[in-house]
């Protein structure tokens, strides 16, 4: 029934916008339902000669899964240790501190004069939208892990290494997993943000402001919703691989 | 097997650099398959001292030995059930009981047999799919207590293993405790405040001291059992008891 409910508001907001779209009777401000459609169903097709959606939503994802995949490699390694020993924590607190607050779309100039133009550019704003989050909430959960369940591993003879796989990882695993779902909601924002900037000549962000550029709203508008859509599927993803194996959080007795 | 104590003391330095004597030096000799419980007030160094025994914890002075050899760090000899929250929540019931065997390398089909057994003899056949959160808390002790005895340790350390349950569960747990005792013949030092668990429980009473503890009577129980809480013999032990406590007893608290 609420599922039901929520789907009421999406449901007038069409019927308000394709009302709104009449009125205007401007394709350059607002275009009909009935040209945006199409390029939604047509997903393999050419779109103004940059390629398809899918062409162009591939390569963002693969974009976004290079930058994520290395951030997560790093956050989650250097996370553990900060967690687990407070010498760690003193040597990179201040300075990660000291970065974090900075937008990732900041480090744009940064990226494109020591990478130029080009995917290390992209993945490298990815990796530093990505890093914080999933670096924190490691940091969190390693900290979380309670410190009888480490006793109980240590009377029951597991050296440092076992503690580590057998009660740190599966202890910490729910909150490193919402850090990496967090980081991966950034990493998206964040690779459409990149190449909507000069320099990518494909992917979701090029695509709709190349469509800017020939007053192409419909196309502008269709690529929004797939964009919406593969993130929302995404965060589905997470949110089911966190039911489904990490149910027993807060339920810890 | 014998469990020998020599003048093992323990001093914590506080903030402003001040030692602070938690443990006077204790000496005690535990003799095979006996029942101890070490009973005193709250802050008398009662589970510090269990903590000692079983490697969790350092001693400042004196030694620890088992059958002669000196304990340092925790032994494959002793398993520890702590008061609570000490399963892993990620695990089920039977991976719980198992984790001992699975440190030490055992293969899956063993490391099953073994936890079947003891599951059994803690009366949780039936329960190895469940996990920890869908059980009450005395059932979540019966597999602490199972995952302990799967060690096949020859000393039982037990804090306060009870202490977070409601007054029938904490007696029918004893009873279970009593009769798993005489079925697995092991040496059992158990921490508690409680009187009329000590006196229900133990072949001798250790009673401490309020800070810094030591030994300040050790009272030894007829032998017979099960016993009667209310008879009149034990009630005159527990009266015994129960005026040392109060002596005892922190009069700020």
């Amino acid at each position: 029934m609420t599922r039901r409910l929520g789907l009421v508001l999406p449901i007038l907001l069409i019927i308000g916008w394709e009302i709104a779209a009449i009125i205007v009777n401007n394709p350059f401000y607002l275009p009909k339902l009935e040209t945006v459609i199409p390029v939604l169903l047509s997903p393999f097709s050419d779109i103004l000669g940059t390629g398809s959606l899918v062409d162009n939503a591939l390569v963002s994802i693969e974009r976004v899964v290079l930058g994520f995949a290395l951030a997560a490699a790093v956050a989650i390694p250097l996370g553990i240790g900060m967690g687990r020993f407070a010498v760690l924590n003193d040597f990179f607190d201040v300075t990660l501190e000291l970065f974090r607050p900075v937008p990732p779309l900041a480090w744009v100039p940064l990226a494109l004069a020591w990478f130029k133009i080009g995917i290390v550019s992209i993945v490298f704003i990815i990796f530093i939208g990505a890093i914080f989050p999933i670096l924190l909430n490691t940091v969190d959960g390693v900290r979380g892990v309670k410190n009888t369940w480490i006793e109980v591993g240590t009377t029951l003879g597991a050296g440092e290494r076992q503690i580590l796989t057998k009660v740190i990882l599966p202890g910490a695993a729910p909150t490193i997993w919402t850090g990496l779902r967090v980081g991966f909601g950034i990493s998206w924002m964040c690779v459409v943000a990149a190449e909507i900037l000069p320099g990518p000549t494909s992917g979701l962000g090029y695509l709709i402001m190349y469509a800017y550029n020939l007053g192409q709203i419909n196309v502008i508008i269709a690529g929004i919703i797939v964009i919406g859509l593969i993130g929302l599927a995404i965060d589905q993803g997470f949110k089911a691989v966190e039911k489904r194996w990490f149910g027993w959080r807060g339920l810890e007795r | 097997m014998t469990l020998v104590l020599s003048e093992v003391s323990r001093t914590f330095s506080s903030e402003k650099a001040e030692t602070i004597e938690a443990l006077s030096p204790i000496s005690l000799s535990v003799n095979n398959e006996e029942f101890i419980c070490i009973l005193g007030p709250s802050g008398c160094g009662k589970t510090t001292l269990l903590r000692i025994i079983a490697g969790l914890e350092y001693a400042s002075s004196g030694s620890i030995s088992v059958d002669g050899a000196p304990i340092t760090r925790p032994s494959p000899k002793m398993a520890m059930i702590f008061q609570e929250y000490s399963l892993f929540p990620w695990r089920t019931v039977e991976e719980n009981v198992a984790l001992g065997l699975e440190l030490r390398g055992l293969k899956k089909p063993d490391r099953v047999a073994a936890a079947e057994k003891y599951l059994d003899l803690v009366g949780l056949k039936g329960f190895e799919e469940r996990y920890p959160h869908e059980l009450s808390g005395g059932m979540r002790q019966r597999v602490a207590v199972a995952r302990a005895l799967a060690i096949e340790p020859s000393i039982l350390l037990m804090d306060e293993p009870f202490g977070a349950l409601d007054a029938q569960t904490r007696n029918r747990m004893q009873h279970e405790l009593l009769h798993i005792w005489e079925k697995t013949k092991k040496t059992i030092l158990f921490v508690t405040h409680s009187v009329d668990e000590a006196v229900f429980l133990a072949d001798r009473i250790v009673v401490l001291t309020h800070r810094p503890g030591r030994i300040k009577e050790i009272v030894t129980i007829p032998a017979t059992r099960p016993r009667e809480r209310t008879s009149e013999d034990f009630g005159q032990i527990r009266r015994h008891l129960l005026d040392m406590i109060r002596e005892e007893s922190d009069p700020a608290q």
